[in-house]
C-alpha cells in the first residue's frame, strides 16, 4: 500500500515539474504579487514592514489555489481516476498522496522564495523567520482544505470557479492565526506561540479532514 | 471462481437501460456482450467494476477474497487510455504497475507483448491513438486480476494488433480467468458466452414519472 502511495506521489510529482506541469507558475505569481506591491504602496518603508507579512500571506494563499482546480480533474477527464478508485489503496490516501505532491510543488517553493521575496517589503530578520515558519505549517493547511474543492471541480466538469468559491472561506483562519503570529514578532502583548499553535493545530487537521472529504466528494459523484 | 448476476437493473436519469438482467460467468470463459449504441453496454461493465451503482440487482465475484466488493480483483478497460501524455510509455506502465500492486510482466515484457518493444522512452503525447490504446492494454498484463472489463478494446487497432490481442485474451482465458468484453468487432476470445443487452430493454425504458 505505502509503494502504490509512493508511485502516485512520484507520478505526481514529476507531471508537475514536466514542462507545462505549472510547478513553477504558484512562485511566479507569488512573485508578481510581492514585487507589484511596493510600487502601489508607495516608498513608505515603515509601512511596507508593518503590512508586509500580510501582503505576503495573501500572495502565498492565492498562489497555493493556482492548479488546484486541476489536481483531480486531470485524472478524471483521461480515466486515471476510475483505475486509481478501483486499486487497493483508499481513496482518501489516493487523495492525500495527490495533495502532499502538490504541496511539494507548488507550496514548498513558496516558503523557500518567502525569505528573499521579504526583503522586498523591509521586513525586520524576525518577522522573516516568524514568516517563513508560518508559511512552512500554514501552506499544507491550504493546499489540503483545496483537496475538497479540488475533488467537487472534477465532479461537476468545468468547475475550476468553485475551488475558490469553496475552499477560500475555510481559509480564512489560517490567514488569520498565520498573520497574527507573524505580528508578533514585531511586538505586542500576545506571545508566539499562542497563535502559532492554533495554526499548527488548524494545519494537522486539515490534512485529515482535507482528504478524508475529498474522497467522500468522488464517491458521491460516482452515479 | 465465477462472476454471478442477478436481477441487475441500471437506469440512466429517467430511462432505465436495461432490468432483470442475470447470468453466471465461469472461470476459463469470456463473455461478449452485445446490442445496439445506448442499450448500457458500458454502464454494465462500470458497474460490474464498482464505478456506477445499480438500481437493483446483486453482483458477487465467488471465490474472490472478497465476494461482494471485488473491485480489487478487476481490471476495467474504458474508453480511457489513463494516461498521461508528458509521461514516457514506460513511466506510465510502471507506474501502474506499482499502484495496481499484484505485478505480473514486467513492463519491458508487457510493451513487447503488445507490440509496442522500442517505443518505451516516448512520451505517450506523440504516439498515434492504436499506439495508446496497444499501451492501455498492457496495462492488464503488468498486474494480475481475474476478471477483465474491456470496454471496446480493439478501438483504433490495426488487424494484426487485434489479433495478437485476441490472443492474449485466449491466454488470460484458458489460464482460468474471466472476460466480460463490450464490443461491436468480431473478437475470438475462446470459449465465448454471449449476452445481447437490445433483448434486455425494458419494455417500458422510460420510468413512470413521481409527481412530487
Amino acid at each position: 500500500m505505502s509503494r502504490a502511495f509512493l508511485a502516485l506521489l512520484a507520478r505526481d510529482l514529476r507531471l508537475a515539474l514536466r514542462a507545462g506541469g505549472g510547478a513553477g507558475l504558484g512562485v511566479v505569481f507569488f512573485l508578481a504579487v510581492v514585487v507589484v506591491t511596493p510600487f502601489a504602496i508607495g516608498p513608505d518603508l515603515a509601512l511596507l514592514a508593518r503590512i508586509g507579512p500580510a501582503i505576503l500571506w495573501i500572495g502565498a494563499l492565492l498562489a497555493s489555489l493556482i492548479g488546484l482546480d486541476r489536481l483531480f480533474s486531470a485524472d478524471a477527464e483521461d480515466g486515471a481516476l476510475d483505475v486509481l478508485a478501483m486499486g487497493a489503496l483508499p481513496l482518501e490516501l489516493v487523495a492525500a498522496a495527490k495533495g502532499l505532491a502538490h504541496w511539494i510543488a507548488t507550496g514548498l517553493p513558496l516558503v523557500v522564495a518567502a525569505p528573499v521575496l521579504a526583503l522586498l517589503l523591509n521586513l525586520a530578520p524576525a518577522s522573516i523567520g516568524a514568516l517563513t515558519l508560518t508559511l512552512l505549517v500554514g501552506t499544507p493547511a491550504i493546499t489540503f482544505l483545496g483537496l475538497i474543492g479540488a475533488a467537487f471541480a472534477a465532479v461537476f466538469r468545468r468547475g475550476g470557479l468553485l475551488v475558490a468559491v469553496l475552499v477560500m472561506p475555510l481559509t480564512i483562519p489560517v490567514l488569520i492565526f498565520a498573520v497574527a503570529a507573524t505580528s508578533t514578532a514585531l511586538g505586542g502583548t500576545v506571545p508566539f506561540g499562542t497563535p502559532f499553535r492554533i495554526l499548527l493545530g488548524l494545519s494537522l487537521a486539515a490534512m485529515v479532514l482535507g482528504p478524508i472529504a475529498a474522497a467522500a466528494a468522488l464517491r458521491v459523484a460516482r452515479d | 471462481m465465477r462472476l454471478v448476476v442477478q436481477n441487475l437493473a441500471c437506469r440512466r436519469g429517467v430511462r432505465t437501460l436495461f432490468a432483470g438482467l442475470g447470468f453466471t460467468l465461469e472461470a476459463g470463459r469470456a463473455l461478449i456482450v452485445t446490442g445496439p449504441n445506448g442499450t448500457g453496454k458500458s454502464s454494465l461493465l462500470r458497474i460490474l467494476a464498482g464505478l456506477a451503482r445499480p438500481e437493483a440487482g446483486v453482483l458477487r465475484l465467488e471465490g474472490a477474497p472478497e465476494p461482494d466488493d471485488f473491485a480489487e480483483d478487476v481490471h476495467y478497460l474504458g474508453h480511457l487510455d489513463a494516461h498521461k501524455g508528458a509521461l514516457s510509455a514506460q513511466e506510465n506502465l510502471a507506474f501502474w504497475r506499482a499502484m495496481l500492486g499484484r505485478p505480473a510482466l514486467t513492463v519491458g515484457e508487457a510493451m513487447e507483448a503488445v507490440g509496442l518493444g522500442g517505443l518505451e522512452r516516448l512520451p505517450v503525447a506523440v504516439l498515434s491513438a492504436g499506439q495508446k490504446r496497444r499501451l492501455a492494454l498492457a496495462r492488464l498484463l503488468v498486474a494480475e486480476r481475474p476478471l477483465w472489463l474491456l470496454d471496446e478494446p480493439t478501438t483504433a487497432l490495426d488487424a494484426a494488433a487485434q489479433a495478437r490481442f485476441a490472443e492474449l485474451a485466449r491466454a488470460h482465458v484458458s489460464a482460468g480467468g474471466l472476460i466480460v468484453a463490450a464490443t461491436h468487432a468480431p473478437l475470438d476470445f475462446g470459449p465465448c458466452d454471449g449476452l445481447d443487452l437490445g433483448a434486455w430493454r425494458p419494455t417500458r425504458p422510460v420510468a413512470e414519472r413521481v409527481d412530487a
